[in-house]
């Protein structure tokens, strides 16, 4: 509060209009109910935590089906009469029933992706951070950006409906493709079940690209004086790619959605033909074709995997610079290997679909494009090696995940060069290779850009600190047992053991792991719990957390750092400061950090 | 009870770490921030090479103990496979030297240029000599794998050769069916809609006289060593996937639309039996697309035998017909004299005439 008031000083002694409008905001402030502040806000920082906390709802929720299918993989002898108590028949005899298996990682990918790491993460980030980055009181359309979360909470809603229905939630994977998701006769989640999350899946659609349109608009259109493009910090670069990203391909998926509503209730035939149901008999429908869901999927799926990555990508860049105190080694090369990594996510979706039947010429085409992704990967990956040459860093718990980031991004992002090559792909196609590689460089990796952004953030979002022995003791558990949990699935895809099996005992060649799985099932419950921990670090600190004593903690060059502790709706209670310089004068001329907002000095040396 | 045991011990554990949080905030109060940060720092830094160097250790430990039982040390079962094997040991060793030389970049940077009081950091925002290089040497190193990839990828998916074994593999909730194309060497028409379960399981049009001496068997095929062995594949139902993980092999069955693999056995499944030493081992079909409920239990069984055998086993096959058509069967023809039997049985497919030439 002090601050803020040092600041209506200041305000009011550079000019009467500057007064008059922190007056304004003041008197702005007083009128707000708790129904408009906390719930139907038209704030964006207030619409962020609102994104945020809804994710990590989800991400609970999606977390506890994964530690509850593990149990199924890591103990399928066992029985939990726990489990009945709380699944009912699904459980029947304390034992996870194929249906309740394959609902739960059906819900668990389709949580995670979209609910998690789209919603909760672009979400969150990009609503705080694109008008306090760019200098900006708020989105370009702040109703429009109260619908996208309030479309949001309400798919929500309906995905959780789902899993009350009596014939279960979808169970046919995330990637629903028919004809298993057409069928209710070929599956008994693709019933109620399917429906509820298609409405789901629409609905979120609608909210991301409500969302996305106005990011890119407010990223073009309100950026403060002198903030010109190549001013811009990395973080709303990748935000303002990932929303590009959004707004392209979403369209075409709720487009695939459509004709599968249309399959599914209207007796058209754009995926089935040629299909015999045990129990239905033959259907009537001919000349569609299954594989054109999956070229309309997959045209988003594969922008996905970029929308969920490039946020974490751009704020570990922000990170990793202001704890390094050492500028972002190659701006330039950051925006144009993010850009390039952009183009070419719509240009390599096929090689979800090398093992489909797709002509070999069309999929040579797609082996290269997806391999071309490597090189803006390796380009990142080097650049921020080098920004940590010579630096001098500080530990802070975001920069721990920062550097968590990187290893992550590395690992997984290597393992996409064996899955790129299709002849490679053949033999590790749906095994648990693929597992490993997408939950380390997709899931994880950006699980902890995720946090980085959080830990480096709360401060500005709450103004006081998250405790930082529990950040050290989040980061050290999660980093060891992503890796435990992950690294030895690849020998398991090696050996060509399947995704979405309910149990491998039948197998002589896949059985051999059962061990293995009990000692992964084992780590991934010790790791849902780290993040229990976390999350009661979360919602501890914003109460009783270390208040905040200066408005900029990290020494940070951004804008958000220019506004108070805790700044109202509007930001800036003055004027919007201006902008004279990039965001990344750390350690130039002997000064620890320059600010964005601080002119450029007539003796400054140029680089 | 040892259930709630767990729980609560993992309860008392949060908040034991979790009061110790909160008290090292205090005494970082108390010491100084500025101290309490360095040392924490310096524990950080610490625990980042600790993480190295035990990180890499446990990668060899995790392959000391995974990679036998991974298929690997008996090489491929097919010819084809060998191949893929080959363009695995390349791309490990590019992708592992890289995974080791960032990771050790990564957290002995880390570790290197931790923050220490007065210390000056290097301004340096871009460097195009560098960025170029690590531009140029990754397309470099990607474009040979791309070449070697594709020179498989095209050999995998080239046509057969003429002297395959064609057998056809159809998928369905939740098991395989196989058609073998009899001694026409010519698999005949089928339409779905003339698919029974009981006697067509597969839909055959019999007016087309090349389906009467197709054989059709389920769950498990023979094929023969050293002999290039042609699936064509298909669904009756949903999407499913011919996974044949010792033949590193792979393709979908998708109704409606055929999808075609090829490959030549290298090992019997008696000489791998003995190779692995294990008795029970077979060459087993998985399906690996998620297919339903069962989708986890949809195996079947490829026989790899000698020419021979093979021989004396497929001569052993009734050709599918004769399930439809009992009567039809030689070697029941003295029983089978009602002849009410036939007329009905032929007016039982209307469809056929729309049979198209899906094979």
């Amino acid at each position: 509060m002090s601050s803020e008031i040092v600041l209506d000083i200041h305000t009011s002694v550079s000019g009467l209009h500057d007064a008059h409008h922190s007056h304004d905001g003041h008197e702005h402030h007083h009128h707000e109910t708790f129904i408009s502040k906390y719930v139907f806000s038209m704030d964006h920082k207030m619409i962020a935590k609102q994104f945020l906390i809804t994710g990590m709802f989800w991400a609970v929720l999606g977390g506890l089906m994964s530690v509850l299918f593990r149990l199924q993989l890591g103990y399928p002898d066992s029985t939990f009469p726990w489990l009945e108590d709380i699944l009912g028949k699904w459980a029947k005899g304390g034992h996870i029933t194929p249906e309740a298996y394959y609902a739960l990682v059906t819900t668990h990918g389709t949580v995670l992706v979209f609910f998690v790491l789209t919603a909760g993460l672009s979400g969150t980030f990009a609503n705080f951070l694109i008008p306090l980055q760019v200098g900006a009181r708020d989105m370009a359309s702040p109703f429009m950006n109260m619908l996208s979360f309030w479309f949001f909470f309400i798919a929500g809603i309906v995905m959780l409906s789902s899993i009350f229905v009596e014939t279960g939630p979808f169970s046919g994977g995330w990637t629903a493709y028919p004809p298993l998701s057409a069928l209710g006769d070929a599956s008994p989640g693709s019933k109620t079940g399917m429906d509820l999350w298609i409405v789901s899946m629409a609905l979120f659609v609608v909210s991301s690209l409500l969302g996305g349109l106005n990011y890119i608009a407010t990223v073009l259109n309100m950026r403060t004086k002198g903030m010109s493009m190549t001013r811009l910090p990395l973080t709303i670069w990748a935000l303002f790619f990932t929303a590009v990203l959004g707004v392209l391909s979403f369209p075409v998926l709720f487009s695939g959605f459509i004709l599968l509503i249309f399959d599914r209730n209207f007796g058209t035939s754009f995926y089935l033909s040629d299909i015999f149901v045990n129990g239905a008999g033959a259907l009537p429908n001919e000349g569609g074709s299954a594989i054109l869901y999956q070229h309309l999927f997959w045209f988003l799926g594969h922008p996905e995997v970029y929308i969920i990555l490039l946020p974490a990508m751009g704020m570990v860049s922000e990170i990793l610079s202001t704890n390094s105190r050492k500028p972002i080694f190659g701006y330039m090369a950051m925006i144009g290997s993010m850009f390039a990594i952009a183009i070419l996510a719509f240009l390599v979706w096929a090689h979800h679909m090398f093992v489909t039947g797709l002509n070999p010429f069309l999929g040579s085409i797609f082996v290269l494009l997806t391999l071309l992704i490597a090189v803006p990967s390796a380009i990142k990956v080097f650049n921020w090696l080098t920004t940590l040459w010579r630096g001098n860093i500080r530990f802070t718990p975001a920069m721990m995940f920062a550097i968590g980031f990187v290893s992550l991004f590395i690992s997984g992002g290597l393992t996409g060069i064996w899955l790129g090559n299709s002849a490679l792909d053949i033999h590790l196609h749906d095994t648990y290779f693929v597992i490993a590689h997408f939950h380390i460089v997709m899931g994880v990796a950006s699980m902890f850009g995720m946090f980085a952004g959080i830990y480096h953030w709360f401060p500005k979002m709450y103004g006081r600190f998250l405790n930082n022995t529990l950040g050290y003791v989040h980061f050290w558990i999660t980093i060891i047992g992503a890796y435990l949990i992950f690294w030895p699935m690849h020998y398991e895809g090696l050996a060509g053991m399947p995704r979405r099996y309910y149990d491998y005992s039948i197998w002589e060649s896949f059985k051999q792991f059962g061990d293995l799985n009990r000692f992964i099932s084992t780590v991934a419950m010790i790791v849902f719990a780290t993040q229990i921990l976390f999350l009661a670090n979360f919602f501890y600190s914003i109460f009783k957390g270390r208040k905040l004593r200066s408005a900029n903690p990290w020494g940070s060059n951004t804008l958000e750092w220019t506004t108070p502790i805790r700044p109202g709706h509007g930001n800036w209670p003055g004027e919007i400061p201006e902008v004279y310089r990039w965001a990344y004068d750390y350690g130039k001329d002997g000064h620890d950090f320059i600010s964005q907002t601080t002119p450029v000095g007539a003796d400054e040396s140029v680089h | 009870m040892t259930m709630y045991l767990v729980i609560a011990v993992v309860i008392l554990f949060f908040v034991v770490i979790f009061q110790i949080a909160k008290a090292s905030e205090y005494v970082a109060v108390l010491k100084g921030e500025k101290n309490s940060k360095l040392q924490s720092n310096k524990i950080n830094g610490f625990l980042m090479v600790a993480f190295l160097v035990l990180g890499l250790i446990g990668v060899w430990y995790c392959n000391e103990l995974f990679f036998p039982k991974t298929l690997f040390r008996f090489g491929s079962a097919s010819v084809q496979g060998e191949k893929v094997d080959s363009m695995l040991w390349v791309t490990i060793a590019v992708t592992g030297s890289v995974f080791i030389a960032t990771q050790i970049l990564l957290f002995w940077f880390a570790f290197k240029y931790q923050e220490k009081p007065g210390k000056k950091v290097f301004y340096f925002p871009h460097n195009t000599n560098l960025e170029l290089l690590w531009t140029v040497v990754p397309a470099i190193v990607l474009t040979v794998l791309v070449v070697i990839g594709l020179r498989n990828w095209f050999s995998f998916t080239g046509e057969a050769p003429k002297d395959a074994l064609v057998v056809e593999v159809t998928g369905k909730q939740f098991g395989w069916i196989f058609r073998y194309p009899g001694s026409d060497n010519q698999l005949g028409k089928k339409y779905y809609k003339n698919i029974d379960n009981a006697s067509n399981s597969l839909g055959l049009v019999w007016d087309d006289k090349m389906s009467h001496d197709d054989i059709v068997t389920e769950q498990t095929v023979y094929i023969v060593k050293d002999k290039p062995c042609k699936f064509i594949i298909g669904s009756r139902d949903v999407i499913h996937d011919v996974g044949l993980s010792q033949f590193r092999m792979k393709m979908d069955a998708v109704p409606g639309i055929p999808t075609t693999m090829w490959f030549t056995p290298k090992y019997t499944t008696k000489e791998m039996q003995e190779r692995t030493g294990n008795p029970n081992f077979a060459y087993e079909i998985s399906c690996d697309q998620m297919c339903g409920n069962g989708h986890y239990s949809m195996k079947g069984i490829i026989q790899v035998v000698t020419q021979s055998e093979y021989d004396e086993w497929i001569a052993k096959q009734k050709p599918y017909y004769f399930t439809a058509f009992p009567d039809k069967d030689p070697a029941n023809s003295k029983l089978a004299t009602d002849s009410t039997k036939k007329v009905v049985v032929s007016t039982s497919f209307p469809n056929t005439q729309k049979g198209n030439s899906k094979i």
